[in-house]
């Protein structure tokens, strides 16, 4: 078929290209980066400009011990990667159960916080424009956090099970990835909400 | 070492049911299957938005016509819009990347083949959603049908108050899920360009339409999700009783035009950079010379996509911005101008001197030229702010755009596909018939979009469904129309082409063009592995390399 001299160059002694899987990751992130960014101007523009009550700083209460939780879950997801990379396994397994119930606890702390302003502060989405982009803001980081708290329990599950070694460093990694950036959405969120915002 | 580069012709397989090429098809996920499900199903939605345009044009042909309602109308120029950017020109374009990315870069297929499938269906979702619109969009209300609130949905025309019923619901929804499938779709050309490229293939060798569609993928990461995020708003606003875009709440209809043109003016250039790129491959190939300015025509790329994340409110100058704001978009907006004009030089700088080749595909690069560079500068006049008061959401605008998109994008598009067809079908498309297509789109084109800017100037507004007679305004739209028919016309032929050809075109080999980028050293079409030894390459020509071995391009990079 070929109608030409058909040998390809030497190929060349040093050939590596990145991970396709982290790469993947960091271009969802920038993706979700740039959501995130979108529904915080929307929350920065619209501070004090609800036309009702009740407002951030009547209603709001800084959920610090919850961010800790969050925030050192970064760094048991960090370790249990770290051991992992090791093959030290039931290492691997306690640091990345302790990060799914640091998660939940988080996860739960929202919950306690959107009751609390539901039922005592009867403050809802419609409520004002406060509710309606606070909701937006902290409902969307929450949804990150629980499709973040499904993928660790996936591979809670194969580790419990004993399938997750050393080979799957790499994917496990890539999960740690999104992990750190719900994480870091968290301290903007933080900053923009429960600072800025009051 | 050196590997032989082996083509082998496809065996066929034998004689399939229908029913099991149907389930192939539905459930596969190669890289050529999937790239060629978006094309036809962008080519289907050219033709139904086609038809949209036609209606309009029918309707628009002279003074008090009553061809359509004015609320049909509305939902036609809605439905024209919101279908040709995302429903044709993005799967259209889309896939293409999937086609020719793997196989330029000499790869096996795309870095995550289950999440290009998978993307890809969204986006069929996403164009079955926005059309049953017709049927759903009554919902309970009895009210509404297809989305009427134009391609923008500008606040307080998209609240619940304002349209009723559920079309706009479906607009939403068409855009929100098409949109992440985009996202799917460009994280998967990021990955396979960073990580699969075969031995050899440096970045700076990759071909420059692989290089404009990592360009662009960059932007759909960055400009589809802010439109991702409105539609979200817009949801919670319409279902959960938000307040986003609720002025009588304290709300700001402004933001939503920020946020959607934020999405919407990049979009422009998610559009344009793959056609830049489709004019890199062409243009070189049929002057029979390497690209001019490789570097520099990557770099202008990246400039182009930088800077026009920052020229959006240029949309909203007639909203009453301050002077500052002003100034700024209308600066950054003429300094888009600047690497688009090393672009086209460096194109130029290609043909100058070259054995030009006319045949269809170059073609479609010339006039892409030509008329690329009227929709410029139409569009550096509308960039400063007080011309724009005057202009915007006139004809001229209207033209300016399709002056973009049809003479530009679509031009490109098409010499891209006589470029291709042979690669995918194994047979050329008809030269006769490609002449035909190209002289008459270029005739109804230009009585189209040439003549459409008068009516702008002489103030015609967009969007209105009639007018007054002995305002100047008829002759001129009745030409406009005359011409939208021509292109109608041509689009047949284009359509008959593609179908006569598959079954009587001549045979194609595998490099029909004597072509010098990875995806012609294999067979026409490719086998589903598309290369029996990976390829290894040694500069940006690798078949140049292969056929001149004793001059080969390795020597002078």
């Amino acid at each position: 078929m070929s109608a030409f001299a058909t040998s390809f160059p030497a190929a060349p002694e040093a050939w590596k290209l990145p991970y396709r899987g982290k790469v993947a990751m960091a271009c969802l992130i920038i993706a979700e980066a740039a959501i995130f960014t979108i529904f915080v101007v929307a929350y920065l523009f619209y501070i004090g400009k609800s036309l009702t009550g009740p407002k951030p700083a009547d209603v709001l209460e800084t959920p610090i011990f919850f961010t800790i939780c969050l925030l050192s879950s970064s760094l048991t997801v960090h370790f249990a990667g770290a051991a992992l990379a090791r093959g030290r396994r039931s290492a691997f397994v306690s640091m990345w159960l302790v990060t799914i119930l640091l998660g939940g606890l988080f996860l739960f702390g929202t919950g306690m916080e959107w009751r609390h302003l539901i039922y005592e502060r009867g403050l809802t989405i419609s409520t004002n424009l406060f509710g309606t982009t606070y909701y937006s803001l902290v409902g969307l980081h929450a949804f990150h956090v629980i499709v973040g708290l499904v993928m660790l329990s996936i591979v809670a599950i194969f580790a419990l099970a004993g399938r997750v070694g050393v080979e799957q460093c790499g994917r496990v990694d890539v999960l740690a990835m999104y992990w750190h950036f719900v994480d870091a959405v968290w301290v903007v969120v933080f900053t923009v909400v429960y600072i800025l915002g009051r | 070492m050196s590997a032989n580069a082996i083509t082998i012709e496809s065996v066929p397989a034998g004689d399939q049911t229908w029913l099991a090429t149907l389930h192939g098809w539905l459930t596969t996920v190669d890289h050529k299957r999937l790239g060629l499900l978006y094309i036809a199903y962008g080519l289907m939605f050219l033709v139904v938005g086609g038809v949209e345009a036609l209606i309009i044009r029918i309707q628009l042909m002279h003074s008090h016509n009553d061809f359509v309602s004015p609320q049909v109308f509305n939902r036609m120029f809605t439905m024209h819009g919101t279908t040709m950017i995302f429903f044709m020109v993005m799967p259209v374009l889309f896939g293409f990347a999937n086609y020719l990315v793997p196989l330029m870069i000499g790869a096996r297929d795309m870095a995550f083949p289950r999440l290009n499938a998978f993307s890809f269906w969204l986006t069929a979702l996403g164009g079955l959603l926005l059309y049953f619109s017709f049927l759903g969009g009554s919902g309970l209300y009895g009210a509404g049908n297809a989305p009427d609130v134009g391609w923008w949905a500008y606040a307080p025309l998209g609240a619940k108050a304002f349209s009723p019923g559920h079309s706009t619901d479906y607009w939403t929804l068409s855009l929100l899920v098409s949109g992440f499938g985009s996202i799917g779709t460009a994280i998967n050309i990021i990955a396979t360009v960073l990580c699969m490229r075969c031995p050899g293939m440096k970045l700076g060798r990759m071909p420059l339409v692989v290089w404009l569609y990592l360009v662009m993928s960059g932007m759909v990461l960055i400009a589809i999700t802010p439109l991702s995020a409105a539609q979200i708003m817009l949801l919670i606003d319409r279902y959960l009783g938000g307040h986003f875009f609720d002025t009588q709440a304290g709300g700001s209809a402004v933001l939503w035009m920020h946020f959607f043109w934020i999405f919407g003016h990049p979009e422009v250039y998610v559009l344009v950079i793959p056609a830049f790129g489709f004019l890199s491959e062409i243009i070189p190939v049929f002057s029979r010379k390497p690209i001019f300015g490789y570097p520099v025509m990557v770099a202008a790329s990246v400039a182009i996509a930088f800077v026009s994340l920052s020229v959006w409110a240029h949309h909203m100058f007639t909203v009453g911005m301050n002077s500052y704001a002003n100034s700024f978009f209308a600066l950054t907006t003429m300094a888009v101008g600047v690497p688009t004009g090393i672009k086209i030089f460096n194109w130029i700088g290609t043909m100058w001197g070259g054995r030009i080749r006319f045949k269809v595909p170059m073609l479609f690069c010339i006039g892409f030229l030509f008329q690329f560079l009227i929709a410029g500068l139409t569009g550096i006049i509308q960039a400063a702010a007080p011309v724009d008061w005057q202009l915007s959401l006139s004809y001229f605008v209207v033209a300016h755009f399709h002056y973009v998109i049809v003479g530009g994008i679509l031009f490109a598009t098409f010499g891209a596909f006589y470029y291709w067809y042979p690669k995918v079908t194994g047979r050329m498309l008809s030269e006769s018939l490609g002449k035909l297509h190209f002289w008459l789109f270029l005739i109804g084109f230009h009585l189209t979009f040439d003549v459409m800017h008068i009516p702008g100037l002489l103030g015609m507004p967009r969007r209105i469904y009639t007018y007054e007679p002995g305002r100047g305004w008829d002759t001129l739209n009745l030409i406009v129309s005359v011409g939208a028919f021509i292109q109608a016309i041509a689009i047949l032929v284009f359509v008959a082409n593609l179908i006569i050809s598959y079954w009587k075109g001549e045979k194609a080999g595998n490099d029909p063009w004597d072509a010098w980028t990875l995806e012609w050293s294999t067979s026409s079409p490719p086998s589903a592995y598309n290369f029996a030894t990976v390829p290894v390459v040694a500069s940006r020509r690798p078949l140049w390399d292969l056929k001149h071995p004793e001059d080969p391009d390795s020597r002078y990079e």
